[in-house]
């Protein structure tokens, strides 16, 4: 399948700084990757030379066959920027409408559109008088004008409560189930976790790691966590010297491969043990961990 | 075509919560106003007819309010969007440049439009009402209306322009006074002083005229006060309006719109979201 958006070796560089070296990256039909990096680490500038917004300096970027930036590419891809804003004098039925109109899709579909992202009753109110996760939402429905092949998404869920990020990525799903592409970037780790196919980390410009949560688990090769509630405190802690006591739990880390061993020791306690929970290395973990190898 | 429509629609939408129409109409009503009360004296010893009376009046106040009515209206027109971060999502979708300047274009001449029938419609009603010869000023009326909105396209465009190089509004907002100022007032006592200096030497003779066609201001008061028949009724630049052929200023309040407007596209492209 031709891959939605390919970089090869893309390069950028801001008055002598690097902003991005060399990265390389693919997404395909009906993919969901994540962009993950700390403010700086080159997502936004990766985001708007997808766009056509800047131009690079070196290696290539091709958008659904075409240039960025070429009309091809524009009429094929959908962005939504980070703190997306609008005129605030326009309603939230006349922008959608404005936006219908310059992808030459009728502009009566606007009040079904703004349904969708569940905006109809504040359609006809200025934007101005919008809230943030309101206009977050005005931003998502010109998101999702006219089939785009490609969503190009800047922190898309921020300013929207838990509920509407829910609902947010079940409108991604479909999406991504009718065959487009989406590139997000995120700081809520947690929910690109669950939603997402791939995840690709940059730091500094450079592109550290990339493939599904798994195999980056497996790549970072970071230590399990347990939390051991005790029945008996003495005997348990007598079994498992390494364990700290914090707030009544004894916890120990173990790395992946002794992670059976050592719970088959816990078990082997019996009686003595009340609980035990297993803590996988989060996102977080992952991330900082790959983020702080390039660092050094 | 359909962007660019859907463009001025939205942005006459804006203009229009913005009181923008509102304030462009009643400015211009109001001076008209204002003009044809002021200017019901003198009409009888000139032998001309009220309404050619009017139009050279109108003439000079058209000079100054409409570039100044279309510099506030274009100064925010790009740097507004660079503020507000809402140019870089605009850009991603398929419309060029040159088709979001077009139909903000389209929209503020829409107003100006409105603004200049209304006021000059005021003054035309109220010289007719008066003076029954009036009619036959209808055609330099008619004339001032259509330059008058080539006046405030040139100064639209170059509005948009300041706009698109200083990408802030506070920024472009002092341009745009600045350039009004030079244009229509310091321009022409520059080039009064100079006429003053040079007594009847080269300067007048052969840079003087261009000089004129050179400013759209002047070259639409030129064109606007050759064509009239009141032209003894206006001050100021009448003496020079008769040796420069009617052509040449025409051709200079055409081209003018046109020069603005490939200036704005270029500072535009300039400009990185």
């Amino acid at each position: 399948m031709t891959p939605t958006l390919t970089l090869k070796q893309l390069t950028k560089t801001y008055a002598g700084v690097r902003a991005l070296s060399e990265v390389s990256l693919r997404v395909a039909p009906g993919e969901r990757v994540a962009l993950l990096g700390h403010n700086g680490a080159g997502k936004s500038t990766l985001m708007k030379i997808i766009l056509g917004l800047i131009p690079h300096d070196g290696g290539e970027v091709v958008v659904t066959g075409a240039a960025p930036g070429s009309a091809t590419a524009r009429g094929n891809t959908a962005y939504l920027p980070e703190n997306v804003a609008f005129h605030p004098a326009l309603t939230g039925v006349e922008q959608i409408r404005y936006y219908l109109s310059l992808r030459g899709e009728n502009p009566s579909q606007a009040m079904a559109l703004l349904e969708r992202v569940g905006l109809h009753g504040a359609a006809k109110r200025r934007i101005g008088t919008y809230s943030k996760g309101m206009r977050q939402r005005v931003g998502l429905a010109q998101a999702l004008i006219g089939k785009p092949k490609l969503l190009v998404l800047d922190e898309p869920t921020s300013g929207l409560d838990p509920v509407s990020r829910r609902d947010f990525y079940s409108l991604l799903d479909g999406l991504a189930a009718d065959g487009a592409s989406i590139l997000l970037s995120s700081h809520a780790l947690t929910e690109v976790e669950a939603r997402t196919d791939r995840i690709v980390i940059l730091s500094k410009g450079q592109l550290v790691a990339e493939g599904s949560l798994a195999e980056l688990r497996r790549q970072a090769a970071l230590p399990v966590t347990l939390h051991v509630i005790a029945r008996d405190l003495a005997a348990v802690q007598a079994a498992l010297p390494d364990a700290v006591l914090t707030d009544g739990a004894l916890v120990l880390t173990c790395s992946q491969e002794a992670k059976l061993a050592v719970l088959t020791r816990i078990t082997g306690l019996g009686d003595a043990v009340a609980d035990i929970e297993v803590l996988p290395p989060s996102l977080e973990d992952m991330y900082s961990h790959f983020s702080r190898r390039d660092g050094q | 075509m359909n962007r660019i429509l859907a463009t001025a629609s939205a942005e006459f939408a804006i203009a229009f919560r913005n009181r923008w129409v509102l304030i462009a109409v009643v400015m211009m009503v109001l001076f008209s106003m204002v003009l044809s009360a002021a200017g019901s004296a003198p009409s009888g010893a000139l032998g001309a007819d009220r309404l050619s009376v009017t139009v050279a009046s109108l003439t000079s106040l058209a000079v100054y309010l409409v570039p100044l009515v279309a510099l506030l209206m274009s100064f925010d027109a790009i740097a507004g969007e660079v503020e507000r971060g809402t140019l870089p999502l605009l850009l991603t979708y398929p419309i060029s440049r040159a088709e979001v300047l077009l139909g903000k274009l389209m929209a503020h001449l829409a107003i100006l439009s409105l603004a200049v029938a209304a006021g000059y419609g005021v003054a035309a009603v109220a010289a007719i009402a008066v003076d029954e010869n009036a009619a036959s000023g209808l055609p330099s009326l008619w004339r001032l209306m259509w330059s008058s909105v080539l006046l405030g396209a040139t100064f639209l465009g170059v509005g948009y322009a300041i706009s698109a190089l200083s990408r802030r509004p506070s920024g472009a907002a002092g341009l745009a006074i600045g350039l009004w100022l030079v244009m229509i007032v310091l321009f022409d006592l520059g080039l009064l002083a100079a006429v003053v200096a040079d007594d009847g030497g080269v300067f007048t003779t052969q840079v003087f005229p261009y000089a004129l066609l050179a400013n759209p201001a002047d070259a639409f008061r030129l064109f606007n006060l050759a064509a009239s028949e009141a032209t003894a009724a206006a001050a100021g630049v009448s003496g020079a309006a008769t040796s420069i052929p009617v052509w040449q200023s025409l051709t200079s309040i055409v081209v003018w719109p046109v020069l603005a407007l490939i200036l704005a596209v270029a500072a535009f492209r300039k400009v990185t979201p």
